[in-house]
Formats: structure tokens, sequence, C-alpha cells
């Protein structure tokens, strides 16, 4: 077997750097993870994610892929041979399955930094509705099912759980209880936690929250 | 396949119905195409998009697909004959992450480039050459498409903009595909909208103009009050 060289450049509480650890150890694919500064990025990143210069880029074979929902399609197709299949193999389900993470891609992450970021009521209240919009909307294609990939983790589920750790600096900066308005969601949300890859890959809420208190002191300078 | 029922809700001036129509002729898929007026949109359109409410969208047997990028992977998928994504899974991957580039960097801008001043938009229009040049270094000299020999998923997907970008010259008096900055690129958009299966759905340019232009004028009406 070709010995497999695979490294994963992120930061720690970057969501998307999130969905591509799941991915990884779901396949059961050994990498080496390198912590990115944000703050003080490297040249390194510039020469990895020419275009963009963000995280996370996943290198493999000393060939860089960048953005994480291509990353997660480039695990499933590279590691064909590895269960699970993140996407479902019937084209029409696919479809459905990009659709929604391309929505939550567009939509969650901005919408839920106007619940944190803005300072005013009236801005918070609007983020808190757009968020919740969304999240129903998410939680209604959910439907009865267990994951939105049926009985494992699918290309959607991997795409949303990370941003579950933030859902607690949403509430206390929103005042409202996600749990409350969407039910299933975060039984869902639980249900993810239960496996080993979202639990290894997932920061803790409260770093996470504190994270970002700090993050607004710089912000709103 | 026998008895496949395939319909393309569109509109004729927009350019991502346009490529997803590419996808399907390239695929030779026969299909019924439904214009939408997107003043009025029709109870059909809205049952099928629900969510975003717009075109293109495909409707295979009753089921329908949105997003034109999603549309074209579904096509690619369903009818497995002439592939327009490669083979590779990297390939695959620098393909996709091109095709989003543009859609998720070009088109803001071009939202955006409709601002009031002469000094904005001349701006906007420089960070928009910037997003095209970029793209320019996705491209190799010695392949005339981006999928080698025959066109690919990543030309049907960004060719748009070599029919939409001297439209929006005209329109907006700015500079965007500088052809002595980006030949690469200007010669690569000549030669996908060159193949007859690609130049014989372009709609009419002089007709894309009015409308355009018209839609231009009346936003900037709306400004100015």
């Amino acid at each position: 077997m070709v010995k497999e060289e695979v490294v994963l450049v992120s930061f720690w509480s970057s969501p998307f750097g999130s969905r591509v650890k799941i991915a990884l150890e779901e396949k059961g694919i050994h990498y080496e993870y390198k912590e990115e500064d944000l703050f003080n990025k490297s040249s390194y990143l510039s020469t990895i994610n020419p275009v963009h210069n963000k995280v996370p880029v996943l290198i493999h074979n000393h060939r860089s892929i960048c953005e994480s929902l291509n990353i997660i399609e480039y695990i499933d197709e590279a590691w064909s041979d590895r269960s699970p299949q993140f996407l479902p193999s019937d084209p029409h389900q696919r479809s459905q399955a990009r659709f929604w993470a391309d929505f939550i891609d567009k939509q969650l992450y901005e919408a839920s930094k106007k619940i944190y970021r803005e300072k005013g009521e009236e801005q918070v209240n609007n983020g808190k509705k757009e968020v919740l919009r969304i999240l129903k909307l998410v939680e209604s294609e959910l439907g009865e099912k267990a994951f939105f990939g049926g009985d494992n983790l699918g290309f959607v589920d991997i795409s949303l759980i990370p941003f579950y750790s933030r859902f607690y600096t949403w509430e206390t900066f929103g005042k409202f209880s996600i749990e409350e308005e969407c039910p299933n969601l975060v039984a869902w949300a639980k249900r993810c936690m239960q496996k080993q890859s979202v639990a290894n890959s997932l920061p803790d809420p409260l770093k996470i929250y504190d994270f970002i208190v700090s993050l607004n002191k710089y912000y709103h300078k | 396949m026998a008895g496949d029922k395939v319909k393309l809700l569109g509109f004729w001036g927009s350019p991502f119905a346009l490529r997803v129509e590419w996808a399907l002729r390239l695929k030779g898929v026969e299909y019924e195409y439904v214009e939408e007026d997107l003043s009025n949109k029709s109870p059909m359109l809205l049952q099928y998009n629900p969510l975003y409410k717009k075109v293109p969208v495909l409707v295979h047997n009753g089921k329908p697909i949105m997003e034109s990028l999603v549309i074209i992977e579904y096509i690619d998928e369903t009818w497995k004959n002439r592939p327009l994504l490669p083979i590779d899974p990297f390939e695959r991957a620098t393909s996709r992450f091109w095709a989003k580039f543009v859609d998720d960097k070009f088109v803001p801008l071009i939202i955006k480039m409709s601002s009031s001043t002469r000094e904005q938009k001349d701006k906007v229009a420089e960070e928009a050459r910037e997003v095209l040049k970029t793209l320019e270094s996705s491209l190799n000299q010695n392949k005339p498409f981006y999928g080698g020999k025959i066109l690919g998923f990543m030309d049907i997907a960004v060719a748009w903009i070599g029919i939409w970008a001297p439209m929006l010259e005209k329109i907006i008096d700015i500079k965007l595909l500088d052809e002595e900055y980006m030949p690469l690129l200007n010669t690569w958009f000549r030669d996908v909208l060159e193949v007859l299966v690609i130049k014989e759905c372009i709609p009419p340019l002089d007709k894309l103009l009015a409308h355009y232009k018209d839609y231009y004028d009346r936003f900037m009406a709306t400004k100015s009050n």
C-alpha cells in the first residue's frame, strides 16, 4: 500500500475545519494536524491556499484541496473504498444533500455572526430570527430520520454539526433556547455527539463562548 | 433513457439557466424548456423551489433539483455518457473549487457594481478584474479547454462570463476582460463560446444587452430618488 501523507491545516475554533476532522475520522484516515494562527497567518498558508488564504486546507500527497465541503467530497471520492460513504449513491439524493449543505454554507455562519458580533438589540434580534428560520428549515428536512444521511452520518450531518458547538454562544448572546424552538434538531445534535468522530472533533462550547467574547473586545475597539 | 421526462424551468436572460442548458445539450438529453416570467413566478416554480423561488430548476421525472452547479453535477451523474467532470478525485475537487470561486467572488461584485459613484464603480471593477486574473491562473496554456481537448464542467460553469463581462463593460462603462492583462482568459472564453453546442443556445446579444441595460437604468433611477 502506498504511504499516504495527509495533513489538515486549520484553526481550533473553525466549524469548517471541524467538518474535515469528522470526515477524516469517520473514514479512519490517519493525518497530521497543523494549527494555523488566523491572527498571524503564516506564509505557509498562502502557499497552500493562494486563492483564499483561509483554513481548512487538506494536503494529500503534497496537493492541496480547499473549501470544506469540497474537501469532504474529495475525501469521499479519494477513499471511496472506505465506509461510510458521505454522499448517497442515488443522484437525486446526492443533489438534495449538496443543496442543503450549500444552503447551510451560504446562510448560517453569516446570520449567526449578527447575534454575537453586532451591537444593538435590533441587529441581535434580526440575527436570532434568521438563525431560527434556517435551523427550522433544516429541522423539517431532517424529519423523522435519525441523521440527514439516514442511519449514519452523511454529508449534511457533517456540514451542520460543527455549529452545535456554537449554540451556547448564540443562545447566551441572543437570550433564547434553541432546544425549545427546534427540539428535533437538538436531539439530532446529541445523537451526533455520541459518535467518537464528532465528540473528538468539536471544540468545547464554553471555550468557543470565551473566545468569541474576547474577539468582540478586539472587533469593537 | 427511454421514457425520461426532463423539464428545465429557466429565464432566457439567466446565465445560470444557460449553463444548465449547455450541460443538457452536451449530454444529448432531450428536455422541455419552460420560460419563467420572473416578475410573475408560476405556481410550478414556487412549488418546486419554495426555498429560493429561483431559476433554474431541473425537473426529472417529477423530482426537482435546484442550484445550477448542483444541477450540472446531477446531470453528469445521471447521464453517464460524455463525462463533464474528470475521473481523478483531485482534478474533480479542483474543477469544483474554481466553479465555486467564480460564483462566490465574481457574482457579488457584479451586483455591487451598481454603486452610484463613478469612483466606487471603478474600484469594484478593479476588484472584479483581480478575480478574473486569479481565474486565469487556473488555466493551462497547452489545453484549449479546462477539460482538456473537450469541454468539461469548469468550462461550462464559467464561460457565461465571456458573454456577460463584455455586456457589463458596455452598460456600466468599465473594463473587466482586459485582453492585455488576461490574454489566456480571453482566448479561453472565445474558444469555449465558439463550440457549436454552446453557441447555438446563447441568447441574442442585442436582446440581452437591451434587457440588462433597462434593468440597470431602472435600478439607478430608484437609487437616485
